[in-house]
């Protein structure tokens, strides 16, 4: 598998305290990452670094470097909007914008000047079928999004995401604000979406992670304390505070 | 006790209901005369106003006319200015820009209306006199101008507080679809603040509308059909300047011109309340 994202020394401030410190890490093509650690242990934090959404903070400083396909998205001369193009984001809570389900998901494809109705019909179907929801939806396109279920929306969510075609797709707690059922859909879809996506998911649920992820992360306290295969890690971590958060001792 | 509190409550309560209710009454008791003695069309709908001709005239159309266009034209001047000021104060402003230029638009709300006609007349006046090449810059023109910047502090105020209440979660999930700050802004914070906007405008339709002091000062208040570089006479200024000298059948039928002016604003409540209705329900 190649490496699609490579995170060198990277480190962050709010102000003057530091939430990141030294990561590095690479995220594999066409795979899906799990970020695990306890709440504040920075995992969010980065997933947003890796589109920029963190810019939108005031006081945010950022060293270090995050390679997308080669370049480095910190450099001079990147254009924040593309990069977050091909680097979509779904966020904890549901957020569909107070528009028809149809509106949702064409959001993104008009933004980038798509405006033929066949084809945004076309990629609308196509999007709310990968994101598993078409069929629920398909007869009330025109119906406001604000009134599905919560985790309709969420779904409606990650298939406007996708209506971008981007290349990878952050997923930052997808399933916290979820019950159980919702939540294992989510986990189906994310599973089929790594066929053509790069999937980075921030999870605060173990579980998740061992069901879902082909490479697990574990933060605490802004470090990065180990990275790899989701297997190796649940089974057999390189390091004491791992085990210890994977066994429950603490969290 | 807790009943006593509650009754002294309600009873001041009522006090707003009890003089709505009393100057309602009161405007159609004094307004209906004159409108039953001259016709409803002929005091709508005639076009000259003259009560002290020899045989006098009775239409109120200059100023009913005269009322939309002025705030017709001041809506079509200060929404725009307003509605962009607004987005750039909640969104875009930095912090220093924002209180600086916040603070002006709180100060441009407590700035007497009578002050607003005096510069009107002492700078907007002339100047329009002498760019245009009119004989007299007392006009339309003149109140709409003035109109405009009167109804800009309920505007951005109102629409500012629209738009800084629109969840960022939206924003957010625009600008990680690759949608810029300001594309984010126009297609989706404004759309989702749309009802406070509207709001906004319709307090400024309800500015303009009853505003007479400084239109008054500004406008040359002769009853002529309007014209944008006519002098012209507005439903409140109407009423107000000529009141103090009426009597008989003109004085009953500034009345009537204060019920038309009446009706007007409660159209404008009417629509508020639709709006406000509407948002809650959307």
């Amino acid at each position: 598998m190649s490496e699609i994202i490579k995170v060198k020394d990277l480190c962050l401030w709010y102000g003057s305290s530091q939430a990141l410190k030294n990561i590095s890490m690479d995220i594999p093509e066409r795979s899906i990452t799990a970020f695990i650690g306890p709440s504040g242990c920075g995992k969010s934090t980065f997933l947003k670094t890796l589109n920029r959404m963190n810019d939108l903070i005031p006081d945010v400083k950022i060293t270090g470097e995050v390679k997308y396909d080669g370049r480095n998205i910190y450099g001079p001369g990147v254009d924040v909007n593309d990069l977050r193009r091909e680097i979509g984001m779904v966020f904890q809570k549901p957020n569909p914008f107070p528009m028809s389900v149809y509106d949702n998901v064409a959001y993104g494809p008009r933004t980038h000047g798509i405006r033929s109705k066949a084809k945004l019909d076309e990629i609308v179907e196509k999007s709310l079928k990968n994101a598993a929801i078409w069929d629920e939806l398909k007869d009330r396109l025109k119906k406001s999004a604000l009134g599905l279920s919560g985790g309709q929306q969420q779904r409606l969510c990650i298939a406007r995401s996708i209506a971008v075609k981007p290349e990878v797709v952050l997923l930052d707690e997808p399933t916290s604000a979820l019950d159980p059922i919702s939540t294992a859909k989510i986990e189906e879809l994310i599973d089929e979406l790594k066929r053509e996506f790069t999937i980075v998911i921030v999870t605060h649920n173990m579980q998740q992670a061992a069901r879902c992820a082909d490479v697990t992360a574990f933060f605490y306290l802004g470090n990065l304390i180990e990275v790899g295969q989701t297997m190796q890690m649940f089974s057999t971590p390189n390091d004491r505070r791992t085990q210890d958060y994977i066994t429950g001792r603490f969290g | 006790m807790e009943n006593i509190v509650h009754g002294v409550f309600l009873f001041l309560g009522l006090i707003t209901v009890a003089f709505v209710l009393l100057i309602t009454v009161y405007l159609i008791i004094a307004g209906m005369p004159a409108i039953g003695e001259l016709g409803l069309f002929n005091f709508l709908f005639g076009k000259s106003w003259g009560p002290t001709y020899a045989v006098p005239e009775f239409g109120i159309l200059p100023f009913i006319l005269s009322s939309v266009y002025g705030t017709a034209g001041a809506l079509l001047l200060g929404v725009p200015v307003g509605f962009f000021t607004a987005v750039y104060l909640a969104k875009l402003a930095p912090p220093k820009v924002k209180a600086l230029v916040g603070a002006a638009v709180s100060l441009l709300a407590g700035i007497p209306s009578v002050v607003y006609g005096l510069v009107g007349m002492l700078v907007l006046v002339p100047a329009i006199r002498s760019i245009f090449n009119v004989p007299d810059g007392a006009s339309l023109l003149a109140a709409i101008i003035v109109l405009s910047v009167m109804v800009l502090p309920s505007i951005i105020n109102v629409s500012m507080t629209a738009l800084e209440a629109v969840p960022k979660e939206y924003e957010d999930a625009s600008l990680s679809l690759g949608a810029s700050p300001i594309e984010t802004y126009m297609r989706v914070t404004v759309p989702a603040a749309k009802s406070g906007i509207a709001t906004a405008v319709v307090l400024g339709v309800g500015r303009a509308l009853g505003e007479a002091m400084a239109v008054m000062m500004v406008s040359g208040n002769a009853p002529n059909m309007p014209s944008l570089f006519e002098s012209v006479r507005f439903l409140t200024t109407a009423v107000a300047s000529e009141m103090s000298y009426s009597s008989g059948l003109h004085r009953q039928a500034l009345f009537s011109i204060a019920l038309v002016l009446f009706l007007f604003i409660m159209l404008i409540n009417a629509a508020l309340n639709f709006i406000l209705k509407h948002r809650k329900e959307g």
